[in-house]
């Protein structure tokens, strides 16, 4: 376990400064109603339609509870190894804003659901422990939408009420590339709890991203800026490289570094001041009168833990000891919860070695050709399976497979059918190999002289003539050894 | 502890009520003779007293995930000041 | 037809079913006084032809099973009604009709009870007095230019002028238990979590209860067991063994005993007060009751912790009336401009004093001295209750430090207008129930309740010694009907 990975540094003059990112992320609890309501969490519908009269913050409206979403956040909180706390509070965050129906967002503040965790980073120099501060519930707010009406802005209030967790880093991120590990890391444990789709286009997994700055060496953190409600990874990344190299210029300019929160300008790729810490706003927390403690046992929480699938640490770790993966293939096929199951699904019933790398070689690359997820492969575990099967069998040469694998993704063609209707099944017939082989031989009488007047390179030669011969289709290990002979 | 105009004005600020200085001057004048009136609670020491902040001495209720809530945009759009079918309506924010 | 509205909601029950009343007699009967009595403006929102219409469908089709057989009803405008504005007092809710009924009111329409109007009251049930509602002060029936108390003055003011047969109030810090005093009628806070607060316009959520307000103890516990029923929609509900209220009222209460805490003796009360709450001790004692000198040693803090703990919740529960989903919007150059002049034209003064004092209370840096210390002091307050409970039933207090006074008395010092909750404050703190009831008249002939404080849940013990003691007293308001020409 390394405890600093930091190469990435920013260098002025003599001086050297290192980055301190920490990071709060909001992920959209999967739930089918809301935290406090029973309407709809789908994505995508009509404005104001999945609003109900709590959503709207109507008089005389008052929460209640879903048991799932807290279900969700123990059991998230149980996939980073955190503190469950039995007993939490929710609490109102006052503030006006247009797409806050309340005047006050429910969430917790003095007592969180869930306490400190730990989340394991891999990086390419070895691994990370990043700290986890808390996670905590709280209600998402509506759409305010300033383009659609030159004079006004407009309301759509079905995120309103929508379950969030906030999950809160310790500082101890150093590089936009551990940023970037770890939010994916985050993602994958919640994808494979089930407890938050990760989906960052549809605004279910964003975060507020904390950067100061330091001499490389000091002990003592410097100010901070918070960049608000940043929804990419590589937007986290240029906001980071932006915001530490500004800061940086400051602290050299013999200038200080203000407290504030700001915003990151996509078209622009800079960061911009929202608001100072002076006018920062007063949320005066405190527990919200309509809802009593949220109270859980031990049984309930032992329930959960009974629940919980294998995580991808402990899946990498299997799939190392048991399979013999090296960590880096491990790391790969245990990253994404679908990879996983697409892979343990292949080999099922297939070669682990030749499962290994079909996936990680010819599919990733097709996958990232075609900007696709694994989900949403041309081609099915199950097809994969059944070509690595026949390379496997000897049916067909690894390099037939490829051009197998190609036809397969037209529809996700079954590589039997394939090989049946296109004849493409491999030569393994000794009597047909030796009959081949003759055929060279004596079509180039000048190169087998040559060869055995100690020419030996010109193995290589037959062997090409012979796989040419038979359009590619001969077992090469046999012409291999029959040409041996022969010669 | 006296609580003066600037006080007022930051509290209008924060609970979004607009106050002129005349109503702020009542303002100041009422809510320093309340918290005069207040002030009382610092002759009790509390150091050891747990906050009681729901009498109900009971934990919170849990429901199950069900969607029962439908489409009800007109109910919740019906009383909105700013006619519009899909929206609410409201001046233009500027950031 | 104007006898009728002289009748207790037990008799006016009894004769409906025996079928010597119909609904729509005893409707009518209470509209056309209610038409004679606009000068008292009880009445926010009058939904008098509905209500007619609604007596001859149920004369059409009478179901006498129901325990509110065609009986009108008029109701605080806290409650939220469904296609029937609800305004909370208040300019700002002045156009706002909800899709939705409160959880109390639908108990209520669902035993037969119909709708006749809806009450004013102090605006966001924030008053003594009834003086801050946007629609005007409510007129004390007992006598010209008195106020009926507040926040549920409206309430009041209809049962001590025979405008409803029963009503019900909210009561946050005395809402029901003060007014009911002030008008010589009879008026319960439940205990806290006993009814739903699904429904009702919030004040303070963790202080607000509806009860009734009544003629008489047993009308007052027959709506009790009515509107007080467990519902998942409000999270502070809490599932208990109700009881029949009405059915099992006793007025034995031998052996039972009662606390008379010897904080409530405050400086300045005036004599007759004093001497009624004497009298009280003697007709509990004549009762068979036995008397139990208690302390409660914290009595004086929970005027000071209240004004703390009401306002902060206040604070954040009006955070929603901003001009954006219903009500009144002041227009605005930009959204913040919009909501500044919203709260400042649609709020009135005293609801702009408690934001701000709550807004304060709960602010970066005063968090701890003021909202965490009340927060404490409350559990100080509970605590010396629970103390007294493991020696007494109940206890006897007076229900407020003075009669009614005159409209506009006091409007213009707010404090000596808050002193007016020093003895219902206490009991909203700790959530208990208590009960107000009409003992007596002063030198003026204005009514002077005496308030019995129970266990939490335990609103059948109250309401037995209430009805022992309404037997002794044998109270009659005096009410002359000086408004109707
Ligand atoms: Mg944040
Ligand atoms: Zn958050």
């Amino acid at each position: 376990m390394i405890k600093d990975n930091s190469e990435y540094l920013i260098s002025r003059g003599s001086n050297t400064y290192e980055v301190v990112i920490g990071l709060e992320v909001h992920a959209q609890v999967t739930s089918k109603s809301k935290l406090f309501s029973s309407s709809s969490t789908t994505f995508g519908a009509e404005p104001n339609t999945q609003v109900s009269l709590v959503d709207a913050a109507f008089p005389g409206m008052l929460p209640v509870i879903n048991e799932f979403c807290v279900k969700q956040a123990i059991k998230t909180g149980i996939g980073l190894k955190a503190q469950i706390n039995k007993r939490s509070v929710f609490d109102r965050k006052n503030y006006f804003y247009a797409d806050l129906p309340q005047g006050y967002q429910i969430s917790q503040f003095k007592y969180p659901i869930v306490g400190e965790g730990t989340v394991i980073l891999d990086m390419p120099n070895g691994q990370k422990e990043v700290g986890i501060e808390r996670l905590h519930l709280e209600q998402d707010a509506g759409k305010s939408i300033h383009d659609m009406d030159p004079q006004n802005t407009l309301v759509d209030l079905n995120r309103s009420g929508v379950a969030l967790m906030e999950i809160v880093s310790k500082p101890d991120l150093r590089t936009p590339d551990e940023v970037s590990t770890y939010i994916k890391k985050l993602r994958s444990i919640m994808r494979y709890l089930g407890t938050c789709d990760g989906n960052m286009q549809e605004g279910s997994l964003r975060a507020d991203v904390n950067v100061s700055v330091r001499i490389k060496g000091s002990e003592k953190l410097g100010t901070r800026c918070e960049i608000k409600n940043v929804n990419s990874i590589k937007f986290m990344q240029m906001a980071i490289n932006y915001e530490a190299n500004r800061q940086v210029d400051l602290i050299e300019e013999g200038k200080t570094i203000n407290q504030e929160t700001r915003l990151f300008d996509i078209k622009k790729n800079e960061t911009r001041s929202m608001r100072s810490k002076e006018d920062a706003h007063d949320y005066r927390y405190f527990p919200d009168p309509d809802l009593l403690p949220l109270e859980v046992t031990d049984d309930f929480i032992k329930k959960l833990k009974a629940d919980i699938p294998e995580l991808p640490d402990d899946k990498k770790k299997r799939f190392i000891d048991k399979f013999k993966l090296s960590p880096y293939e491990a790391t790969i096929l245990v990253s994404d919860i679908d990879t996983s199951k697409y892979f343990e699904e292949i080999i099922a019933n297939s070669d682990i070695k030749l499962a290994t790398n079909w996936i990680t070689g010819e599919l990733f690359a097709v996958l990232n050709d075609k900007n696709l997820e694994i989900s949403d492969s041309p081609i099915s575990a199950k097809n994969l399976s059944k070509l690595i099967n026949l390379i496997k069998d000897g049916t067909i040469s690894g390099k037939i497979a490829k051009t197998i694998f190609e036809l397969m993704m037209d529809g996700d063609k079954d590589p039997q059918k394939i090989v049946e209707e296109k004849g493409l099944k491999q030569e393994s017939d000794p009597k047909a190999i030796e009959a081949l082989i003759d055929k060279v031989i004596t079509d180039n009488p000048e190169k087998v002289k040559e060869y055995k007047s100690g020419k030996e390179k010109l193995f290589g030669f037959f062997v090409g003539q012979a796989m040419k011969v038979s359009s590619g289709k001969a077992n090469p290990q046999l012409i291999n050894d029959i040409l041996k002979k022969k010669l | 502890m006296t609580i003066d105009l600037k006080t007022i004005k930051h509290i209008s600020k924060l609970s979004r009520i607009s106050v002129d200085d005349e109503k702020a001057k009542k303002l100041a004048g009422d809510l320093n003779s309340i918290f005069e009136f207040i002030k009382k609670l610092n002759e009790l020491k509390t150091d050891n007293v747990e906050p009681l902040t729901s009498v109900a001495e009971t934990t919170l209720k849990l429901r199950p995930d069900e969607v029962k809530s439908k489409n009800i945009r007109e109910q919740i759009l019906k009383n909105s000041p700013e006619e519009n079918e899909d929206f609410f309506v409201v001046p233009r924010v500027i950031e | 037809m104007s006898e009728v509205t002289t009748l207790s909601l037990t008799d006016l029950v009894q004769n409906i079913k025996e079928k010597k009343l119909s609904s729509h007699e005893v409707t009518k009967g209470f509209i056309d006084r209610s038409e004679k009595s606009k000068i008292l403006n009880t009445y926010i929102t009058e939904d008098f032809s509905s209500a007619l219409e609604k007596a001859k469908s149920f004369d059409n089709k009478p179901n006498f099973d129901l325990k509110l057989p065609g009986i009108p009803i008029a109701v605080k405008d806290l409650f939220c009604t469904n296609g029937v504005k609800t305004t909370a007092g208040s300019k700002i809710l002045n156009n706002f009709i909800p899709t939705y009924e409160s959880t109390v009111t639908k108990n209520i329409w669902n035993e037969g009870g119909i709708l006749l109007g809806k009450l004013n009251c102090d605006e966001f049930a924030m008053g003594s007095s009834n003086e801050t509602s946007f629609f005007g002060n409510v007129q004390n029936p007992i006598d010209k230019n008195l106020v009926p108390g507040g926040s549920s003055g409206g309430s009041a003011a209809a049962i001590a002028g025979n405008l409803t047969p029963i009503t019900i109030g909210t009561d946050t810090g005395g809402s029901i238990r003060q007014p009911a005093s002030f008008t010589g009628t009879v008026g319960l806070k439940p205990t806290y979590g006993s009814c739903s607060r699904y429904g009702i316009v919030a004040f303070a959520s963790s202080l607000d209860q509806a009860g009734p307000i009544s003629k008489n103890v047993k009308d007052c516990a027959l709506l009790q067991e009515i509107i007080s029923t467990y519902d998942a929609k409000d999270s502070t509900s809490i599932e208990f063994k109700r009881k029949s209220y009405s059915k099992e009222l006793t007025n034995n209460i031998k052996g039972k005993k009662i606390g008379i805490p010897k904080e409530y003796r405050v400086d300045g009360m005036p004599k007759e007060i004093e001497e009624l709450w004497t009298k009280g001790i003697e007709y509990v004692k004549n009762c068979g009751a036995q008397i139990v000198d208690i302390s409660l040693p914290h009595t004086n803090y929970a005027l000071p912790a209240y004004y703390i703990v009401a306002p902060a919740e206040a604070s954040s529960n009006l955070a929603r009336y901003d001009g954006v989903k219903y009500g009144f919007r002041s227009k605005g150059e930009n959204l913040i401009d919009m909501y500044e002049k919203t709260r400042s034209e649609g709020f009135g003064s005293e609801v702009q004093r408690r934001i701000m004092i709550g807004t304060y209370v709960l602010s970066s840096g005063y968090y701890d001295a003021y909202y965490l210390k009340a927060q404490k002091v409350r559990k100080l307050i509970k605590n010396d209750f629970d103390d007294a409970y493991k020696k007494v039933d109940a206890i006897l207090t007076p229900s407020t430090p003075s009669s009614a006074f005159k409209i506009g008395e006091k409007t213009n010092d707010p404090v000596s207008m808050y002193l007016n909750d020093i003895f219902t404050v206490p009991v909203n703190l700790a959530g208990l129930p208590a009960i107000s009831i009409p003992a007596g008249l002063d030198a003026k002939g204005y009514p002077l309740g005496l308030q019995i404080i129970g266990k939490a849940f335990d609103e059948q013990n109250i309401l037995n010694i209430a009805y022992a003691m309404e037997e002794k007293i044998a109270f009659k308001n005096k009410i002359t009907d000086w408004w109707i020409k």
